[in-house]
């Protein structure tokens, strides 16, 4: 369906394996209303060309709702973290290239290995403790305003894009990034998930901690859902200065 | 046995209920998905979870629930477990709450509800426009506590190719196909949960997630289990075209209010904003002014279907119509409803708040699945299905905001029901070679897709097929477009076996992977469009011109197909409906 032979070029920096080479490719697809980088590359899986004519391959990248809310799609779009489902063609600048996010270990082409939240996630005990899953009544009751503070941060996709674009998240730091941050301050701010809060807190002290923030605010940023990344970083880094002393006087 | 070992497929609302039960009772989990779980397609469900608290003073019961469920299926469902899914959704929602789902307040601090389609009351509970993301997520985060405590193992990115089988035809574990290493491999269990979702994949744009493929329940299919009532799919009234799938626009855009209408002259070119109010038709409000924009879903895409084919009133001669919400003061808006608005305004660039939104029906979910029992067992001994790959909650058609609270239920059914399984099994059937072979089966099926030399490309043949089923099989169906869809379906299944894969590498292949699950998604539309071929009559989501009529004398009956490996292709039983708590009444809102 081009129409006017309308065409989109597109530059996709690929790469076979974790430790196989990158290289480019450049496909130029025929231009339709409404296209998005993920349609992009579903025309491409559908006629795996080269712009030069050579017979290529389905590109390898993660997606699924492809509504911005699953936070498979990231990945670098003109040099920006975001994701690739909302990334409408017809505002982005020709060529368009698309890279995988770099400070995570490629897997193949586009799709990154991002487990390192889920762990973090972990760490930080990023749960309520409920009691079990049998009836006890109602939760604790919330004012809107709790709702309405917590909501915000429950939104967090965890697409990594923060962590992707802080300069601090790198191997030298360890730093946990914004997103796990964000995350504790959630369960900390809830009434029931304060009961782990001192556990969370230390998990924010020592290699990696919440002290590697170097206040760049370039998460907050870049965040597709627009979370407070930074008031949550200042709220929990006052936590844990106040926990740090706590613990001086009760240990 | 003590600590049974359970293996869950699909890690959404359901596969996570079900693991939680599971390993509260002792049990040990491993959980495969496709995806990291938090990325199940759970997260797109916006809207709500159903559930009679009755918080609002109207004297909502679990039997009006009830009630409301079955006739708005059109009596297709067996009652007694959907009865005891009403009984059970206020308690979920209070576990949810004590979760820490961020549930939307009233100002005294109690969980607030809304109104949804198909309901006279505000039974449904919502945590902004993002409710399905945030149950998703406390579920999440209880599973990844026992995932820390040793008794959850995650699977991800491994994708379940089928189940493996004793001599008996018992359950004893899966064959799995590792996403990344391309490895084939098999993991032996006391019991299988199947949670794998909807199809949406098979009618090519839907509003499903990309993973909705229904593979999974296909496979299973034709390894012998009943897939029942397959011919019910749900259209959902509003979405958003896109080029690669089509959005949801939530239900709850009317549950808060949202207005559907068309200019009442054909082709009106005016901006919808400076169109006179006497000048618009809002056309649902006429037809069904006791539900009004909130009558269930079939009967508003159907509506829609007449306005814009039938009468010809689509927005500038496009298959689109208004639904507007401009009249709904701003804060309000943001407060309930800012996710989806979200969608509305990054997909396509107009600002719902000040413009009406321009939608068109889209498939959305399937009533019909995997055929089980009241105890979620499916006709395979030690195979378990709940969420949207089962058929048993939602009858002809389903509420909205039904879905989540029957996953979670159907989820904590089927985890105790498999570990009480595992428990009471005797192992009298040897497995012996039951495993080898069931892995070199898979492994064969892989070599000749890899070593295929022909000139078909999967995804063309993939577009092919949503095509022809969106087009044929969803709002409104003929017995000749049926057979002349199924005679398609077993074209494409022919050009299958001339396939060539552009990619051939072994380590994350997505083509390849899709390419097998593509097979399964064949053989699935032909129990859809059979099923539908055979039902002469119309019934909730399922709409027949030619029969349009209920018909309860030949009809009041569950739809179960089976594989018959000798002709390839689906044959098909019917079984009574159990109506023996509400009797059957016409539908008519």
């Amino acid at each position: 369906m081009a129409q006017d032979g309308k065409v989109v070029i597109i530059k996709i920096r690929r790469q076979a394996a974790p430790k196989s080479q990158p290289y480019w490719e450049e496909f130029s697809l025929p231009w339709k209303p409404g296209m998005n980088v993920i349609s992009a590359m579903m025309d491409i899986a559908a006629n795996p060309v080269t712009r030069d004519g050579n017979a290529s391959r389905p590109i390898t990248y993660d997606s699924n709702c492809l509504e911005e809310v699953c936070g498979s799609c990231a990945m670098r779009i003109n040099g920006r973290a975001r994701m690739a489902c909302s990334a409408l063609i017809d505002k982005l600048e020709q060529p368009i290239t698309l890279e995988p996010l770099s400070k995570f270990p490629v897997i193949r082409d586009l799709a990154v290995d991002r487990s390192v939240l889920f762990e973090n996630l972990k760490r930080v005990k990023a749960w309520v403790p409920v009691d079990g899953t049998y009836d006890l009544g109602s939760g604790p009751r919330q004012t809107p305003r709790q709702q309405e503070e917590a909501y915000p941060l429950s939104r967090c996709i965890s697409c990594c894009c923060c962590m992707e674009v802080c300069p601090q998240f790198n191997e030298k730091t360890n730093f946990v990034g914004a997103a796990t941050i964000a995350q504790v301050r959630l369960f900390n701010t809830h009434p029931t998930g304060a009961a782990l809060k001192e556990d969370r807190l230390h998990a924010l002290m020592g290699d990696g901690g919440i002290q590697e923030c170097g206040y760049a605010q370039n998460c907050v940023e870049i965040c597709p859902k627009e979370i407070p990344l930074t008031n949550a970083i200042s709220e929990v880094s006052g936590q844990v200065m106040k926990q740090a002393i706590k613990d001086i006087f009760t240990r | 046995m003590a600590n049974p070992k359970i293996i869950v497929v699909g890690g959404g609302l359901a596969g996570l209920s079900a693991t939680i039960k599971i390993a509260e009772g002792g049990g040990n989990v491993d959980l495969f998905s496709v995806v990291p779980v938090k990325r199940s397609h759970s997260v797109c469900a916006q809207g709500g979870i159903n559930a009679a608290k009755n918080l609002k003073g109207e004297g909502d019961t679990p039997w009006q629930h009830f009630d409301d469920t079955i006739y708005g299926g059109d009596f297709l469902a067996n009652q007694p477990p959907v009865k005891a899914m009403c009984e059970a959704a206020p308690g979920i929602i209070d576990l949810l709450d004590r979760m820490g789902v961020p549930f939307n307040r009233t100002p005294e601090g109690l969980l607030d509800f809304r109104r949804f389609g198909g309901t006279l009351y505000h039974r449904t509970a919502f945590a902004g426009a993002t409710t399905g993301q945030q149950l998703l997520y406390a579920l999440d985060e209880q599973v990844r506590r026992y995932e820390s405590e040793g008794r959850v193992s995650k699977f991800e990115t491994w994708e379940f190719l089928s189940a493996v089988l004793d001599a008996q035809g018992g359950c004893r574990g899966i064959c799995a196909l590792d996403l990344r290493s391309m490895e084939v491999r098999t993991f032996p269990a006391d019991a299988v949960i199947i949670a794998t979702g909807g199809i949406g994949a098979i009618f090519g744009k839907s509003t499903n997630s990309v993973v909705c493929t229904g593979s999974a329940q296909s496979a299973l299919y034709q390894q012998g289990a009943y897939y029942a009532n397959g011919e019910f799919i749900q259209v959902h009234p509003t979405s958003i075209p896109g080029d690669d799938k089509l959005r949801l626009m939530s239900e709850s855009a009317r549950g808060e209010g949202g207005r559907v209408w068309v200019p009442k002259a054909a082709g009106d070119k005016r901006e919808a904003r400076s169109i006179p109010e006497s000048e618009r038709w809002y056309f649902l409000e006429e037809w069904y002014p006791k539900y009004g924009n909130l009558v269930p879903r079939d009967v508003a895409t159907r509506a829609i279907h007449k306005v814009v084919y039938e009468l010809g009133l689509g927005i500038d001669g496009q298959p689109m119509v208004y639904l507007d919400l401009t009249h709904i003061d701003r804060s309000t808006l943001d407060r309930k409803l800012e996710g989806i608005l979200e969608i509305y305004e990054k997909f396509v660039g107009d600002d719902p708040r000040e413009t009406p939104m321009k939608i068109f029906p889209g498939m959305h979910y399937t009533m019909g699945g995997l055929w089980v029992d009241f105890k979620q067992a499916t006709s395979i001994p030690g195979v378990f299905a709940c969420g949207e790959c089962e058929y048993s909650y939602h009858g002809a058609n389903r509420l909205g905001a039904n879905s989540l609270v029957s996953c979670i239920y159907g989820g904590f059914v089927a985890g105790p029901q498999a570990v009480a399984y595992a428990r009471n099994r005797t192992q009298s059937a040897s497995a012996n070679g039951a495993f080898d072979s069931e892995r070199k089966r898979q492994q064969e099926i892989n070599q000749r897709l890899m070593s295929s030399e022909g000139s078909e490309n999967p995804f063309r043949i993939w577009r092919e097929l949503g095509e022809i089923m969106t087009r044929d099989v969803t709002v409104i169906r003929y017995n000749g477009a049926l057979a002349k869809t199924d005679g398609k379906i077993v074209e494409l299944l022919e050009r299958y076996q001339r396939i060539n894969l552009s990619d051939k590498e072994m380590w994350a292949n997505t083509s390849f992977v899709f390419t097998r699950q593509l097979y399964n998604m064949l053989q699935l539309a032909r129990v859809i469009t059979q099923g539908a071929a055979l039902r002469n009559e119309s019934r909730g989501a399922h709409y027949k011109p030619e029969f349009p009529e209920r018909d309860d004398v030949n009809f009041l009956k569950t739809t179960k197909a089976y594989f018959a490996p000798d002709v390839d292709e689906p044959r098909f039983e019917f079984e009574p409906v159990d109506t023996s708590l509400i009797k059957p009444r016409p539908r008519k809102y």
